[in-house]
């Protein structure tokens, strides 16, 4: 492919890409998706391309391997255009039957339509699905139509077009100050406004300045960034060199976690093709703007997602965050002014400079403008991606789109942004998402992590957990953030275990405020977070923990008993024989008992037990019954009545 | 360089802009602790115990002063109880790694810190950091340096290095506020020279 020197060259491109896509030819498009990949989709795309080609039907339908739309509970998703039909759970054995049906009658096949699980109803195309209806998808919406490694399939749907506007019709300014009219907010955690940082570069002095994605997303639960990267990296290198333009920065960087390594693979693609075609490099677009991108690897630091760790190492050096009382939009890498922003940040940068500052503000609260993506988990039906314009309430979110708790269970909280967030209870369930209400309620936006949480949920577990997580985390630099941690994790953790004394929670907030006030750097200063919240929202299950000794979720494995109620076991064996440590008592018609003293906690007894039995219980802070006497324990035969 | 004019502690001082209030409050008599701050390496930000409170158009935050740079019409509080409050704190995290430190005791009893508040992890090195800035900044060797991060966090020796180098130098020895670094140092040399 020859480079593209002009804004009318990439026009001319364009629409010869078009009138070689007959719009009404099929198009199955697979999700690749790193989600829909383990559950099976390179197998599935291995046989679309051959059922198609053995069919003779190459020339006519056009196969791919797409990004991730986000319904990972259903995956391998499989999208077939014009007319959208989409089916869920597909395996490689259904191909041949969807290519006979729907590639060449275009009948849909009923078995693999998602079936509502409230109404029963079969949904036909994306937009019937629940999952989906109550979205707005305007960053995610793309990823299902293009292959993320064919530049041309961005090109296809208008990719370039806000680079080449920005090029040839607007200047440095208009374009910083459209970004500032649309109230853009970083998406990474902070939520600091994207024009004001951008201007802040921009009035500098100093002539060299960097844009840089942060593309180290890291926390337990989080995939946001890893489906743009892998499913649309044009659109993220797109807003990229759109901010260096605004800003008047030459070079780029690309900061990933190499855990991501498709996310590696496709944005060094991207950023090829880009400079094959001319979007990258000296004079785009014979605009006389030159700009260079490079890609680096993170070694898998999580603090390194810290913007000014990110910089040290960018430039070759620990990952630690630095010290310094100045912003990195005026001394940042290399001590030059430099602009960081999340990848989902950049990503809406073209949709701002196509659609205009003032429909991108349109969308959200008065302090939350667009649209955000979530990554919903946890005990949620439909785990996956969601985009949903700010300002929807978590109920909508978690019930509307989430499809609710699974297996008949109650919502109990829900944690929001990342192991520094803090747990949302049920009786706040109607907040609606934006960066300073969730700030309000002791947790924060983050870069989008949503972890549901059911009533077998432990809260003090909880937090110990992600304290535990952070302390691991924690650079060591400052004694706050490491000795603070170390030790609130060691609090925690004997809370847990029915070790807990009286003062541990003044002791644990004692080290809160410390950490709070004196860390160095976001991750210490947050790191308290998931215990603050848990605290002030569920003070009562510290307090059952520490002065009871019970675990009121039944969950902390050394503060509960398990039981065999000996009105219910019908000794069937099932339980004894899958105990790992023999600790089960009984026979054939002799009632099952547990030797409390043997069990290990391990919960088998209670998966295994039929359910049409259910004679295993959980205990905690109560004395376990007595079991029956060795007569008491002989089951009778049967009557025939029964 | 352009006089900057604020107030510390009550008293109005000038400085040069780009000095940090703990240059101004040395200069001034005022005394801060610090445990990771030395003159002749770079601000290091880490053990947080210079931490003060800064009043800066109507509202207070806080800062540490090792790294702060002073600004026009600051008002600077060096102890206020919640300043106070978290030097404690933050000696008690330390004590429980070198509860005999010279330098922490003295500390412990000025802002009144116990040595057993916390479970005792003696490992003696408070990771001030001051020996591997040293060697890196002042003596330019780089033989001992960090290893692993967070709480693993260690110093370490380069054997090579420091076979090479440290005999003839050992300025780093009368930094440590622990005597943990000359152990470490006489634990590499019996490893390197056996």
């Amino acid at each position: 492919m020859a480079r593209l020197h002009t804004p009318e060259e990439l026009d001319h491109f364009r629409k010869e890409l078009l009138s070689q896509r007959d719009p009404s030819s099929p198009c199955i498009s697979i999700c690749a998706g790193a989600g829909c990949v383990a559950s099976g989709a390179a197998d599935v795309i291995q046989a679309f391309k051959a059922t198609i080609k053995k069919e003779g039907l190459a020339a006519t339908v056009d196969t791919k391997g797409t990004g991730c739309p986000g319904f990972c509970e259903q995956g391998p998703i499989v999208v077939i255009y014009p007319d959208e039909i989409c089916y869920v759970q597909v395996k490689a054995e259904d191909v041949a039957e969807i290519v006979e049906k729907t590639i060449k009658e275009n009948i849909p096949v009923d078995r693999l339509l998602y079936t509502d699980p409230v109404t029963g109803e079969k949904a036909v195309t994306e937009s019937d699905i629940a999952f989906y209806r109550s979205q707005e998808r305007n960053v995610l919406c793309n990823n299902i139509k293009i292959d993320s490694k064919n530049i041309d399939d961005y090109l296809a749907i208008g990719g370039y077009a806000a680079l080449a506007k920005v090029l040839a019709e607007m200047t440095d300014l208009e374009v910083l100050e459209a970004v500032k009219q649309s109230k853009l907010r970083g998406r990474g955690g902070a939520g600091f406004p994207a024009g004001r940082k951008w201007e802040g570069s921009r009035n500098a002095a100093d002539p060299i300045k960097y844009v840089i994605v942060n593309a180290d997303e890291g926390d337990p639960g989080a995939f946001m960034d890893r489906a743009l990267l892998e499913g649309n990296p044009h659109s993220i290198l797109e807003g990229l060199i759109i901010g260096g333009y605004a800003i008047g920065a030459h070079e780029g960087y690309f900061y990933v976690r190499q855990e991501y390594p498709l996310a590696v693979e496709n944005i060094n693609h991207a950023i090829t093709q880009a400079r094959e075609y001319g979007l990258i490099g000296d004079n785009i677009l014979n605009s006389g703007f030159d700009f260079k991108v490079f890609v680096h690897q993170g070694a898998g630091a999580f603090v390194c997602g810290e913007s000014t760790a990110l910089m040290t190492s960018l430039e070759g050096k620990v990952g630690e965050p630095r010290p310094k009382y100045v912003r990195s939009n005026l001394k940042g890498l290399w001590n030059h002014p430099s602009v960081l922003n999340n990848v989902e940040t950049w990503a809406n940068v073209p949709l701002i400079v196509n659609n205009g500052a003032d429909w991108f503000a349109s969308i959200g609260t008065d302090s939350s403008k667009g649209t955000k993506i979530f990554s919903l988990v946890g005990k949620i039906t439909n785990t996956g991606l969601v985009e949903v314009p700010m300002g929807m309430s978590l109920k909508d979110i978690i019930f509307k789109i989430g499809g609710g708790i699974p297996n008949g269970k109650a919502f109990k909280a829900v944690q929001t942004g990342g192991p520094s967030g803090g747990c949302i209870p049920a009786e706040k369930l109607d907040l609606p998402v934006g960066f300073d209400e969730l700030t309000q309620a002791g947790s924060m936006m983050g870069s989008g992590g949503m972890i549901v949480m059911d009533e077998d949920t432990c809260m003090v577990d909880v937090a110990r957990y992600f304290i535990a997580f952070l302390t691991e985390e924690s650079c060591g630099k400052c004694v706050p953030c490491r000795e603070g941690l170390r030790q609130m994790h060691r609090i925690l953790t004997n809370i847990t275990q029915g070790k807990g004394q009286k003062g541990d929670l003044e002791l644990l907030e004692e080290l809160s405020e410390t950490a709070v006030e004196a860390s160095l750097c976001a991750l210490g200063k947050s790191a308290p977070n998931p215990f603050m919240s848990t605290l002030r929202y569920f003070r009562e299950e510290y307090e059952a923990h520490i002065n009871e000794k019970r675990c009121p979720a039944l969950s902390c494995r050394e503060l509960i008993s398990y039981i065999i109620d000996p009105q219910k076991c019908q000794a069937c064996m099932i339980c004894a024989r899958k105990c790992p440590v023999d600790a089960i008592d009984g026979g054939k018609r002799k009632i099952h008992v547990i030797d409390q003293e043997r069990c290990t906690r391990c919960g088998t007894c209670l998966e295994v037990c039929p359910s049409r039995f259910r004679a295993v219980t959980k205990l905690s802070g109560e004395p376990i019954p007595v079991p029956p006497s060795e007569d008491d324990r002989i089951i009778s035969k049967k009557s025939k009545k029964e | 360089m352009s006089q900057i004019q604020f107030e510390i502690d009550g008293k109005k001082v000038t400085a040069e802009a780009g000095m940090t209030i703990l240059e101004v409050a040395q200069r001034e008599g005022i005394y801060i602790p610090t445990l990771c701050h030395h003159e002749k390496l770079a601000p290091y930000g880490g053990c947080r115990v210079c931490i003060v409170e800064v009043a800066e158009k109507g509202w207070t935050k806080l800062v540490v002063a090792c790294v702060f740079p002073v600004k026009n019409n600051i008002r600077v509080q060096t102890r206020s109880p919640k300043v106070d409050r978290i030097r404690k704190t933050i000696i008690e995290l330390l004590l429980a790694h070198a509860p005999d430190s010279p330098a922490l005791v003295k500390l412990a009893d000025t802002y009144g810190a116990r040595k057993d508040r916390f479970v005792k992890d003696p490992s003696f090195c408070i990771h001030c950091g001051l020996c591997v800035r040293y060697c890196a900044e002042v003596a330019q060797k780089n033989a001992i340096g960090f290893v692993d991060r967070g709480i693993h966090k260690e110093i370490s020796f380069n054997p090579e290095i420091a076979a090479r180098e440290c005999n003839d130098c050992k300025e780093c020895f009368p930094l440590c506020p622990t005597s943990y670094l000359q152990a470490v140092f006489v634990y590499t040399q019996s490893l390197s020279s056996p």
